[in-house]
């Protein structure tokens, strides 16, 4: 089962790099970027039925620090 | 007694070396070095020290491997029962990841590595770590991170201001950290995390010799304990 955990910074968290990415897309003249945040895509390959309760728990203890961060778990088929 | 102190190396720790010299230089004793992958740590530790450097190469977040690592589990029951605990630079990142001290350290908001000697201004005096300083006193420290940049929520940030858990602030914020943090303490104030590099500044050599009394005054303390 393939899985993709989303990770990405908490609203109000600054985030050093997405701002230096949108003054970069604005150096290369894309206008109307409004903001840009980083974050991460992980991808795992999990045994068929493991649980939401197990994703969770992963994401919690490894995957994303959750002073910081948010994380979202996709199914993917 | 000889005094027993543990100083944990992970792959990537690179200050691991002057936090024991430091440590030797101050107690008259060589710590014992520990590896991350040792299953425990010695018995009757007095101290133990996690160093800087890039454990696991930052791989996920700057310290999230090496708070996961086995000997970690060991230190965390440490540290529960008292023993001190001095994480310095990544060291501090590992007790943030690991749940010892609350927050966690981000990229520095210039996005830049810094590295350079910084003024702190030593905030508490009343730590084992901080009471051979003077609260107001000023001291020259090294710095050399790239996620320094200490962040928690604006609750957490009062919590440690109102119970004097904050140990050290940056004089001129280098990095973006929240409220100019550079070190804090847990509740029971016997696990201390900071950014700077104390062992890096305790003799004529090093330009400085600022981070002495940290060592001197945690040690004294602890030996004639």
């Amino acid at each position: 089962m393939k899985i993709r955990v989303h990770v990405s910074l908490k609203p109000g968290v600054l985030d050093p790099q997405g701002r230096a990415v949108h003054h970069a897309l604005e150096g290369l003249g894309f206008a109307g970027v409004e903001d840009v945040r980083i974050g991460r895509l992980i991808e795992l390959d999990v045994a068929d039925g493991t649980d939401d309760a197990a994703l969770a728990d992963m994401c919690e203890k490894l995957l994303a620090h959750t002073v910081i961060e948010n994380y979202r778990i996709e199914k993917v088929d | 007694m000889a005094f027993r102190a543990a100083v944990i190396t992970f792959p990537g720790s690179n200050c691991d070396r002057d936090m024991a010299v430091a440590i030797e230089r101050v107690s008259g004793t060589a710590p014992i070095r520990v590896w991350h992958g040792d299953a425990r740590l010695p018995e009757d530790l007095d101290f133990i020290a996690l160093p800087g450097g890039f454990s696991y190469g930052d791989y996920l977040r700057s310290g999230a491997m090496a708070a996961n690592s086995p000997i970690m589990q060991s230190v965390k029951r440490r540290a529960e029962r008292g023993v001190p605990v001095l994480g310095v630079c990544n060291g501090f990142q590992v007790l943030t990841e690991a749940g010892l001290l609350p927050g966690a350290l981000m990229r520095n908001a210039s996005q830049n590595f810094i590295c350079r000697t910084v003024a702190l201004k030593v905030e508490n005096d009343r730590s084992l770590f901080t009471s051979g300083y003077k609260a107001g006193q000023i001291i020259d420290i090294p710095v050399a991170h790239h996620d320094g940049n200490y962040f928690a929520d604006d609750e957490t940030l009062d919590m440690l201001e109102g119970e004097g858990r904050v140990a050290f602030r940056y004089v001129e914020n280098c990095n973006g950290s929240q409220r100019d943090i550079a070190g804090v303490l847990n509740a029971e104030g016997n696990v201390l995390g900071m950014m700077p590099h104390p062992e890096r500044a305790v003799e004529q050599a090093h330009g400085g010799t600022d981070g002495l009394a940290l060592f001197e005054n945690a040690i004294k303390t602890l030996v004639s304990a």
